[in-house]
């Protein structure tokens, strides 16, 4: 048995309704929901028993029919107002009223239904099945079966959107990072029990903190690659919360992991082993919390001229393909650039170098080299470089910054 | 000498080397497993000093290891006590920066030791190294001996490298292998052309010189 909601502008409100009487939904469109009864005859007795509970249930005007197909139910509760019951083998003589449009089908199979006139589920019942076969085709039959009452299909089941989350509301606050990890540990384990039994994983987790007289402090954390480990997700949320305490006593806890696709490698037999990862990212947790988030990570070059152009992105465990390399003089940066005083020849040559990272007579240089840019923001850079070799400082690049008229050290060539 | 300790060596492995395999395991094991470099082959599972003064070649030689490491398609890690890695010259040395895990201690050894450490605890790079080249000798010094037995360890029987870029060699005997580089000449066409380097690679009490140049 099933029955079947109408109503329209009432879809949340209709499916939340079928939702208290059975966990087999189906949402037909967005103004009706049909739903398997079959189990409930036990609990409120006959069809019009459990008639009278949904209609009490549901609370709004809605139509509401009940029969043994979806399709037949779908149809009464779209047809007809008020409540309809299809007693079984009596579909066809219910629906026979109804007009032709509520069956739905191709544009081309109304326009034919119209050019012969036929306007009711039961006039189109009553047509020969072998002649509405050979002239409309497999859909033809199949509507024919439908304004009969005899369709016969499988629900088309509404998947909930799976939201793993946990909430708990603390009789006494907790302003003690060792009971929230407590409590945050049984939390974790019963989301990632949740998860395993859904076959997912996570790569997100949200945790949010209601304080007591302070604004609610918030952690999310993403994770690299997907996982299931509620340990390793309780150290991260430990560093975390070590590394940026909340500033007031715990009232409330909020937990949520996203979830996602389990993660499936093969890793190749002959290639180097990398770092597991859950492993490697308590250790960069913890890394992360002695030199800070800003300071660890892959390098990108950008896209500039400008010296030192770089961002640090998260590493990602990836291999890239092999590549050729070459030994080339490497360049090391002082950061920030070291102040010194330059004294050049009458010609503008460099000739002795001062700083705090040593000086004297320069030796040998080559340049000038002169790069400006970003003249189009506040962050505009004119510089002229040289290479100088001094015998303290070894081989160094300097620049003059045009600008402020200052000598700086950029680095060594080492 | 080296021939009479290697017979002598022989000879207990043969009369012995059946009962007590795992005495003689680690070293079969590391045999082969190197790392290719300018100055020789680098050993792994162990760790590596190189040494030398600015300008002398000693940023060349750790950068030429990481882009053979990172080339290789193994993991990298740089702990970089005084934010002196330049991207740009490391990718042009044939550094894949993707592989290369930076972490900039903003001057604090002990950040640098103690990440190094934890990397090489939880395995998987490839090459693990610390870059304390531009750090206060006075400040080095300081290091105890106990932290480089510890980073040691760390890495043994592991196929990481571990080296320790510094302007003085400091971990003494627990490095396996101690590279002192000195710059002999810089070369200069208009502009700088290049370094010619000396090397003085020292295992096993074992001391090879060799001379290389690097060029732009």
């Amino acid at each position: 048995m099933f029955a079947c909601l109408y109503a329209p502008g009432n879809s949340c409100l209709l499916v939340e309704c079928a939702g208290y009487f059975s966990p087999l939904i189906e949402e037909t469109s967005l103004d009706t929901v049909v739903f398997d009864i079959q189990g409930l005859r036990g609990i409120y007795g006959p069809p019009e028993q459990i008639a009278m509970e949904i209609q009490r249930r549901v609370g709004v005007a809605a139509n509401l029919a009940i029969a043994s197909n979806p399709d037949a139910a779908v149809h009464a509760a779209q047809g007809i107002r008020g409540v309809t019951i299809l007693p079984p083998g009596h579909e066809a003589a219910v629906l026979a009223v109804l007009p032709s449009y509520l069956l739905g089908g191709s544009p081309e199979f109304a326009r034919t239904l119209d050019l012969w006139g036929i306007r009711t589920f039961g006039e189109f019942a009553a047509l020969p099945p072998l002649g509405v076969a050979a002239r409309l085709g497999e859909e033809g039959a199949h509507m024919q079966q439908l304004a009969r009452g005899a369709g016969h299909r499988q629900l088309r089941l509404r998947v909930d959107p799976l939201v793993f989350r946990e909430h708990k509301e603390l009789e006494d606050s907790v302003d003690l990072l060792e009971p929230l990890l407590f409590l945050l540990s049984s939390m974790l384990n019963e989301l990632c029990e949740r998860l395993r039994f859904y076959g997912r994983f996570t790569h997100e987790i949200r945790l949010r903190l209601e304080l007591e007289r302070a604004s609610p402090h918030s952690v999310t954390i993403r994770l690299p690659v997907p996982m299931l480990d509620s340990k390793v997700l309780l150290k991260l949320l430990q560093l975390e919360l070590n590394d940026k305490p909340p500033k007031a006593p715990i009232e409330k806890i909020e937990l949520e992991l996203i979830s996602v696709e389990p993660r499936i490698t093969q890793h190749g037999l002959f290639l180097p082993s990398s770092p597991e990862p859950e492993k490697l990212e308590i250790t960069l947790a913890r890394i992360r919390g002695m030199v800070g988030s800003a300071n660890i990570g892959t390098a990108e070059l950008l896209n500039t001229h400008r010296p030192d152009a770089f961002r640090l992105r998260p590493l990602a465990l990836a291999k890239g393909s092999a590549t050729s390399f070459h030994p080339k003089p490497a360049f090391r940066r002082f950061r920030p650039p070291c102040p010194a005083q330059v004294w050049c020849t009458d010609q503008g040559k460099p000739a002795r170098i001062f700083s705090a990272k040593g000086g004297g007579s320069i030796l040998a240089y080559a340049g000038p080299w002169r790069t400006s840019g970003d003249w189009w923001t506040g962050t505009v850079w004119n510089h002229q470089e040289w290479d100088v070799e001094v015998q303290s400082m070894g081989v160094s690049r300097i620049y003059q910054d045009c600008l402020q008229s200052q000598w700086y050290i950029d680095g060594n060539y080492d | 000498m080296e021939g009479s300790s290697a017979l002598l060596r022989h000879q207990i492995q043969s009369a012995l080397g059946s009962r007590f395999e795992a005495v003689f395991l680690t070293e079969k094991k590391a045999a082969g497993e190197t790392l290719p470099s300018m100055v020789g082959e680098i050993p792994r599972g162990a760790l590596t000093e190189i040494a030398g003064s600015a300008s002398s070649g000693r940023t060349s030689l750790l950068y030429s290891l990481l882009a053979a490491a990172s080339s290789g398609q193994e993991f990298c890690a740089l702990l970089d006590a005084e934010n002196a890695f330049d991207p740009e010259s490391a990718a042009a040395a044939g550094v894949r920066l993707s592989q290369v895990l930076w972490v900039r201690c903003g001057g604090n050894v002990e950040h640098a030791l103690k990440a190094a450490d934890m990397l090489a605890q939880g395995g998987g790079f490839g090459l693990v190294a610390i870059d304390i080249g531009d750090t206060p000798e006075k400040v080095v010094r300081h290091i105890p001996l106990a932290a480089w037995f510890r980073l040691r360890h760390a890495v043994e029987n592991t196929k990481t490298t571990l080296i320790v870029l510094a302007q003085q060699i400091h971990a003494h005997s627990c490095s396996t292998l101690k590279i002192e580089l000195s710059r002999k000449r810089t070369a200069w066409n208009g502009l700088l052309k290049g370094f010619e380097t000396t090397a003085r690679c020292t295992r096993n009490h074992h001391v090879q010189e060799r001379s290389f140049t690097i060029s732009r």
